[in-house]
């Protein structure tokens, strides 16, 4: 099998086999949940891992695709897929006129501006009540395609699995590509990628589309999967977590962006009955993974495999 | 944010009025601002923790008066606890990350603020404390408007403390060494600074600036343990508006984020009050990514 | 020996800039380090100031062995460097520059010091109260050289003082550098400028790749034929 497809095989068995040991339907609602956080996330990590770009504001392309489906469907009738595509569109578009400016910054004043952008995206959320229900939130209809209705948190998980196998799929193709080595070089530096022929401006740029094009289709998909939604995903605390996840993962490795998403998206339901120390453990976490593996787990965890099999 | 600080007086509510209101919200994100860039000048870290110095500061100081401590005593210990606090965090969580990535950082000192809200709600509860008034409440009325003593301490007390910043750094031999390690961190060593004192020292004061602006604000503003968060990256907005690592453009840049909230909350809308600052940050950044002030590249990393 | 180095090698990541360097420098001498573009001259001096840190080897100064200690404790003992590149802190006037060099001493008589250093700079104290990094590069040369006397060195590193300059400044520094010498101060001083080092200097190392290629008396070097060739272009 090709070396690109193989790692793809894997995931398809872990995620098929993951469900043996569900014990009930909580269980499989946690791990849409995961996966879907985990599309997000693997979009997110081509933009922070591979390009290098920092974006502090992914909760509010990933709001806005919640909030675009949960609006077409429920209040103008637009069945949910095609719903679930104009938003992501629009949002992919919303990504290309912000970032075109936006990119032209780095470090910490990207950091800035894509806080700026995730912070007025939720405001407008929280504000314009008369469109998303303000504070109070909005209820969603359910997913209805070819007239079936996507219901239960068993087929939500292998709805959430495929399109994570799918989108794999695709960084995995882009990863490996021209554009993939590209990326690499504007990550590596940009004055050496322009010296190599690579103009940086378009490939950002692009990651930056794809990238919110991936959170909108995850926010749609948790819309239809929850049934309600509320400004609070949008919330700076919402697209702090997704950049955690990605980098407690490890960045750079679509891999650890996936059980980035997994393990923050368990910790807290796996904490619920401890809630009070909450934040005290997810604010420990994000700094022990910080200081002790600075690369993220899963690179950590491949380096530390790696010496084992060459001591033996 | 608790009700007091932007209310509007509908009737003819003067323009005078808002102005008041802009500076001394402003005057906070100044304080917020210049902890931001005395960190950033002396690690290039952005300490997303800054917001949480506002909060302990004023939760501490709430806490302490509710238990009847007088107020300057108590108001002296919450800085105290602060400091202690930034000391703690620096040495804990930032010297041990000293060689991570800008991300990496990033990610700690968020993890920092959030850890050390988990630690408030479980020391305090999830809700709004206050402090009396330093000087009582009856309003004094100047040009038509209404204008609370507290608002005149939250401006005279961030003059004070900005005055003696500027003392510290442009007349004490240990500010000046703070300046220079951050204009040139190889010849502060060989002059024999010792960068990791700069470094504890910046967070620090960090620290009492956050605190100071925390007690000082809760009287109008109420506090909670959440109350930290959008002063703080408004404080960040305003230190990238005047240049990230600029003294003067973060003390600016605070102000300008104050009464551009506080008049857009006047006349457009007080929904969106809190959007304000990071609409204006935007246009800024996309038209002059080095800050309004800032004349050096702002990206030093 | 005021500064006793044996075997000292150290590196950047993986490239080894120096291997096994064996030096001394004894009280009241005058000693040159030559070499090439990257021969690992200022990672030398960065070692003995204590700023890079060594793989392996040791550092004795004054007989104490200086292992990891920080920076800012060798200069308590009295090591102080004016680096490559001089290093002024532009922003800051030059007076403050030269108080910082004062930084370890802190409370004894910098006033005085501050007029020595007017007096052997002249020009510094006319433009005492501009930022240093309004002065040309000779007068910047000369404030990174007062800024490391004011701390009261035993033992003065030096990065290529002259580089950059035009021949005439080159010859100012270098006079300097012998009223330094003859005034008490030991010196180690590093140049690519090899002639005029070798001419002042009381004894001299040649630098390449990392290692101690030749040593002996700065006449002896002067006179080498292999020096002649590689060095002073002849
Ligand atoms: N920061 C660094 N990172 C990696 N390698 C470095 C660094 N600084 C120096 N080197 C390498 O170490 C070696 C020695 O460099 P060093 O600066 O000590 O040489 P030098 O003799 O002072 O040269 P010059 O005459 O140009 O000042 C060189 O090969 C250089 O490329
Ligand atoms: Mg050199």
């Amino acid at each position: 099998m090709n070396t690109r497809l193989r790692p793809l095989a894997m995931l398809a068995i872990v995620l098929a086999g993951a469900p043996l040991f569900f014990p009930n339907s909580y269980v499989y609602d946690v791990a849409g949940t995961a996966l879907l956080n985990a599309v997000v996330c693997v979009g997110l990590d081509l933009l922070i891992g591979y390009a290098g770009q920092i974006s502090l504001g992914h909760a509010g392309f990933f709001a806005l695709g919640a909030y675009g489906s949960a609006i077409l469907t429920g209040r103008w009738g637009v069945p949910p897929a095609t719903a679930l595509a104009a938003s992501a569109v629009a949002v992919g578009l919303l990504a290309f006129l912000i970032g075109r400016p936006v990119l032209r910054l780095k470090g910490h004043t990207l950091a800035m501006a894509t806080l700026g952008i995730g912070i007025i995206i939720h405001i407008v959320l929280k504000t314009e009540s008369w469109l998303t229900g303000g504070s109070d939130g909005l209820s969603v209809d359910p997913f209805r395609a070819f007239g079936f209705t996507l219901a239960g948190e068993r087929p939500w998980y292998w709805v959430a699995a495929v399109l994570l196998l799918a989108v794999m799929w695709l960084t995995g193709n882009l990863v490996d590509s021209p554009l993939g080595r590209a990326l690499r070089a504007v990550h590596g530096s940009e004055v050496a990628a322009e010296a190599a022929g690579v103009d940086p401006a378009p490939t950002k740029l692009m990651v930056f589309v794809l990238s919110a094009m991936f959170a909108s289709l995850a926010g749609s998909l948790i819309a239809h999967k929850s049934g309600f939604i509320t400004p609070d995903i949008a919330s700076f605390f919402r697209s702090i977590e997704l950049v955690t996840m990605v980098v407690l993962g490890g960045m750079a490795s679509t891999w650890g962006a996936v059980a980035g998403a997994v393990i923050l998206t368990v910790l807290p339901q796996a904490l619920a009955g401890i809630e009070d120390y909450e934040s005290i453990l997810l604010g420990a976490v994000m700094m022990g993974t910080m200081i002790f593996l600075p690369r993220g787990l899963v690179p950590s965890l491949a380096a530390a495999v790696r010496r084992r099999g060459r001591v033996s | 944010m608790a009700a007091g600080f932007w209310s509007t007086d509908a009737m003819g509510a003067p323009l005078i009025q808002y102005l008041f209101a802009g500076l001394t919200s402003g005057a906070i994100y100044a304080l917020a601002g210049l902890g931001f860039s005395l960190i950033y000048n002396a690690s290039s870290v952005i300490n997303f923790a800054q917001g949480e110095f506002i909060m302990i500061g004023g939760m501490t100081a709430a806490s302490l008066v509710a238990a009847g401590i007088p107020l300057p005593l108590a108001a002296l210990a919450a800085v105290a606890v602060t400091v202690v606090v930034g000391m703690a965090l620096e040495k804990l969580a930032i010297e041990p990350a000293r060689d991570a990535g800008v991300v990496s950082v990033v990610i700690i000192t968020i993890g920092a603020s959030i850890f050390l809200r988990g630690v408030a709600q479980l020391v305090w509860d999830k809700d709004f404390h206050s402090l009396p008034s330093f000087s009582g409440d009856i309003p004094l009325h100047v040009g038509g408007a209404v204008l609370m003593p507290q608002s005149l301490w939250v401006l005279g007390v961030s003059m004070a403390v900005i005055a003696w910043l500027w003392w510290f750094f442009t007349r004490t031999l240990f500010g000046k060494a703070m300046l220079a390690a951050s204009a040139n961190r190889l010849a502060a060593q060989l002059v024999g600074i010792a960068v990791k004192r700069v470094l504890l020292a910046a967070f620090a004061l960090s620290a009492l600036l956050g605190a100071v602006g925390g007690v000082v604000v809760t009287p109008i503003t109420f506090t909670n343990t959440d109350a930290g968060i959008m002063l703080g990256l408004k404080g960040f907005a305003a230190a990238v508006l005047g240049g990230l690592g600029s003294g003067p453009g973060a003390i600016a840049g605070g102000l300008l984020v104050g009464l551009a909230e506080a008049l857009a909350a006047g006349y457009l809308s007080s929904a969106y009050k809190d959007a304000i600052a990071f609409v204006i940050i935007l246009s800024v950044l996309v038209l002059r990514p080095q800050g309004l002030f800032g004349c050096r590249g702002s990206d030093r990393v | 020996m005021l500064l006793e180095i044996a075997g000292l090698t150290s590196h950047y990541g993986r490239i080894r800039a120096l291997e096994g360097i064996d030096l001394e420098v004894a009280e009241g001498e005058l000693v040159a380090l030559v070499g090439a573009n990257g021969a690992g001259k200022t990672t030398l001096l960065r070692c003995i100031s204590g700023v890079q840190a060594a793989t392996s080897g040791r550092i004795a100064f004054a007989g104490a062995e200086l292992g990891r200690m920080a920076p800012e404790r060798r200069l308590g003992l009295g090591i102080a460097q004016v680096p490559e590149g001089r290093q002024v802190f532009a922003p800051m006037s030059v007076e403050d520059n030269l108080r910082l060099g004062a930084f370890r001493r802190r409370g004894s008589d910098v006033a005085a010091d501050l007029a020595r250093m007017y007096a052997m700079f002249p020009v510094l104290e006319a433009k005492r109260r501009q930022p240093a990094g309004t002065l040309s590069g000779g007068q910047q040369q000369m404030l990174a050289l007062g800024r490391a006397l004011m701390s009261h060195p035993r033992l003065l590193l030096l990065d290529e003082p002259s580089m950059g300059l035009a021949p005439l400044l080159v010859a100012e520094i270098f006079a300097i550098i012998q009223s330094l010498k003859a005034a008490g101060t030991t010196i180690f001083l590093v140049e690519q400028n090899a002639a005029a080092a070798l001419a002042i200097a009381d004894r001299a190392y040649v630098l390449e790749t990392g290692q101690v290629v030749l040593s002996g008396s700065g006449a002896d070097l002067l006179a080498d034929p292999r020096v002649k060739e590689a060095y002073l272009g002849v």
